[in-house]
């Protein structure tokens, strides 16, 4: 038996009831903590809990993120409006029903995504093996060859934990095994600011007592068709042969026999690569003429270049962002004959764009970037021309 | 103005000059298409100041006068119209609306005042010349897939024509190359063009050249200055401003000392190229072309759909050697070939390759290879 205080991550004697250094009851036992390396990292009422962050007058209220008087439903509840019944997902009108104090605040995506992106770089820190599934979930890989520090990677995680709360100023709970299935499952038994570990050995016992829609993929539909079948519970699929269950279910039989035991997968993609790179520059002050306006490229072209460059890709299309005076932004276009990492052709190319702009408008923002990426090796292909030169 | 016209002859005519029109223009009246009716019928009249297109159909005039109306809304309704149709046109002035009727139907176009369409002033011209139409749509054809798109080059985004010499003989040329490859070809210098000057004329003159073409068997009258060119077909005159820059010495890309000669079947090339490149990723075209005595061997990869090999009889008898082409550039050159047999020059796999028709010396290609 292995013990971890989540406070201040020192290795404890599994057996004591406080941390006999920061004096506090958080911590994390497991047999085998060690051994589990797959991580499921959720965000508590993530929408809320910014919201609440940044006004604190709304800490004790009952909160709905969402657009009030609409026909839609919440994006989020917080764990007090949680209390009255009120839950994400639910129709506005049904958990203001349930929860008529609530105070409800429209969403500020632009926000949101800042802050899920301060909390990804502190994941990024432990691991760059991050898939992130929205703004407030992700999984993790901490195995030996992902991990970068020499420490348990439940070691890591509660250090996540402990610096989003401190530096960010929301919670998360965390979810520990071997897999993704059982460590999504694991970060949702314990919420808010919990720390579940799932070893897959005990999994099938702790599975059993579940309903299966539980299991990741079975919607409303599918628990339809296994109540049919009699299989209310994860453990009434355990009793099923596989075979019975692939031959009802064809691929998902298979995921669900698998899961019922507590097995998945392990594979976490991480972050798909970016579909574009930029740089842009907003000026100290508008500007109009062509030239002024241009000058602002080749320093933007170069940094864009030096991204293509640390990425190891290149650019198939010069893309120039322009903001006018009166915050409208334009983007214009234009596919280059070949892919190229290099920042004159790339500034070249939105010097092209901006002339046709460039009438006497006045712009507050110029920005540079290049989509359609190419591998390096299609970079700046031999040209006829370029011998002559 | 008040007139009366078939609706297919109107169709074809405003399919011309409506083409011309820009989709989106910033300046109103540059969408319009400025008709005037006469005793000889009528002449439409389009015009995006760059190029502009003046066709005559026959028409019965019942009063000669003349307006603008929305080009592309006025050839959307004729389109529309059923076969066979007469359809009248008429324009009072009292109210600023073209009336069109045909049949059951009649619509109200807006009109702007024709004194406001912009004319293109014709300047002189000095040079005029009458080429076969078949003849232009040959240089046309075999070169207008090269023309670049790049703007930052703009001189590359049309195609060159001028007077040179071939062996001895004088010729007629165009040339239009990317940077990536390079298509020449070239007709008898017709009588009037000698000395004329060196023009590059836009892609969008070429693309709507090229559509006339098809429409005439005749002879097309070209009449040139260092600005414009002017197109006359039987009934339809385009006049273009040229693009302002000078072509790339063009000649000393073309190699001349490539001594590895490979000949093959153009069409089993085309078409084994075309199935190989399936598997090329769909961003760089990549095909690997490997020859090697009397065998020429095809073959492409990708990480993600696999590999692809085909083998092709050829005739070869130099060093082996492997060569990357983007078979899109490889195909649209092999699709210009009109005899049984290609002929590829290669030097090695870093050097320009050319290319040529073995049953027509009038044309080459130049293609960069790839890395693969």
């Amino acid at each position: 038996m292995k013990a971890l205080c989540r406070d201040c991550l020192l290795d404890l004697d599994p057996q004591v009831p406080h941390c006999p250094r920061c004096g506090s009851a958080r911590m994390v036992r497991h047999t085998r903590l060690d051994r589990m390396d797959i991580a499921h990292i959720d965000c508590d009422a993530f929408y809320a809990s910014v919201e609440k962050r940044d006004n604190p007058a709304l800490r004790d209220k009952p909160l709905i993120v969402g657009h009030p008087g609409g026909r839609g439903v919440a994006t989020t509840a917080c764990y007090i409006a949680r209390r009255s019944g009120a839950r994400s997902a639910m129709p506005m009108f049904k958990c203001l029903e349930l929860c008529p104090d609530a105070v409800v605040i429209p969403p500020d995506m632009a926000k949101y995504k800042r802050v899920s992106a301060q909390v990804r770089a502190i994941i990024l820190e432990a691991t760059e093996r991050l898939e992130p599934l929205s703004l407030d979930e992700a999984y993790l890989d901490l195995s030996p060859e992902e991990h970068r520090f020499d420490r348990p990677p439940a070691a890591s995680l509660a250090e996540i934990a402990r610096r989003v709360e401190s530096e960010v100023g929301i919670s998360v709970s965390i979810g520990l095994s071997a897999n993704r299935f059982l460590a999504k499952l694991a970060s949702d038994m314990d919420k808010p600011r919990g720390f579940t570990v799932i070893d897959p050995e005990e999994a099938p016992a702790l599975l059993a007592p579940l309903p299966v829609g539980r299991i990741h993929g079975v919607g409303k539909v599918t628990e339809g068709k296994l109540e049919a079948m009699g299989l209310r519970l994860i453990g009434d699929l355990q009793r099923q042969s596989p075979d019975a269950l692939i031959a009802r279910f064809g691929k998902l039989g298979r995921t669900l026999h698998a899961h019922a035991w507590g097995q998945g997968g392990r594979t976490i993609t991480p972050d798909r690569d970016p579909k574009s790179l930029s740089a842009e520059t907003t000026f100290s002050q508008d500007l109009h003429r062509l030239g002024d306006l241009a000058s602002h490229l080749p320093p933007l072209a170069a940094r864009v270049a030096g991204a293509l460059e640390r990425r190891g890709v290149s650019g198939g299309t010069v893309v120039l962002k322009l903001k006018t005076a009166d915050f409208r932004i334009l983007t214009r276009q234009v596919r280059l004959t070949g892919p190229t990492i290099r920042g004159d052709v790339i500034s070249r190319a939105a010097q092209c764009l901006l002339e046709r702009e460039a009438d006497g408008r006045r712009f507050r923002l110029i920005g540079i970037g290049v989509a359609d990426l190419h591998g390096m090796a299609e970079a700046d292909p031999p040209d006829l021309f370029s011998r002559l030169m | 103005m008040k007139l009366t016209i078939e609706r297919t002859a109107l169709l074809k005519s405003l399919g011309h000059v409506q083409s011309v029109v820009e989709r989106r223009n910033t300046i109103p009246i540059l969408s319009n298409v400025r008709m005037e009716a006469t005793d000889r019928g009528v002449s439409l009249n389009a015009t995006d100041m760059d190029l502009e297109i003046v066709e005559s159909v026959a028409a019965q005039t019942a009063v000669p006068g003349s307006t603008t109306a929305p080009a592309h809304t006025l050839y959307d309704i004729v389109r529309k119209l059923p076969d066979g149709s007469q359809v009248e046109l008429a324009y009072d002035g009292g109210d600023g609306q073209l009336v069109l009727k045909a049949g059951r139907s009649r619509f109200s176009l807006a009109c702007l005042p024709v004194e406001d369409f912009p004319a293109m002033s014709a300047g002189a011209f000095s040079h005029t010349f009458s080429l076969a139409a078949a003849e232009l749509r040959g240089l046309i054809d075999r070169t207008r897939f090269a023309i670049s798109t790049e703007e930052t080059r703009y001189y590359l985004n049309g195609i060159f024509l001028h007077a040179a010499d071939s062996d001895g003989l004088p010729v007629l040329r165009a040339v239009a190359t990317d940077g990536h490859r390079l298509a020449r070809a070239e007709v008898p210098l017709p009588e009037g063009a000698k000395d004329m000057p060196g023009i590059i004329i836009p892609r969008k003159t070429v693309a709507e050249l090229r559509k006339l073409i098809d429409e005439t068997g005749m002879d097309v009258t070209l009449a040139l200055s260092d600005q414009k060119a002017r197109f006359d077909f039987d009934d339809t005159r385009l006049t273009s401003k040229l693009i302002d820059g000078t072509f790339p010495d063009y000649e000393r890309v073309i190699p001349t000392e490539n001594d590895k000669v490979l000949e093959v079947d153009c069409k089993l090339f085309a078409q084994a190229v075309d199935r190989v490149s399936a598997i090329s990723t769909e961003k760089s075209r990549a095909i690997k072309v490997t020859v090697d005595s009397g065998s020429l061997t095809l073959s492409a990869s990708s990480p993600d759909a696999g590999s692809a090999v085909e083998e092709i009889e050829a005739s070869y008898d130099s060093t082996a050697m492997d060569i990357g082409f983007n078979s899109r550039y490889l195909l649209d050159i092999l699709g210009q070939v009109e005899g049984d047999a290609v002929r590829l020059t290669l030097a090695d796999a870093a050097s320009p390759t050319v290319v040529r028709d073995v049953a027509d010396a009038s044309a080459v290609y130049v293609l960069m290879p790839m890395r693969v």
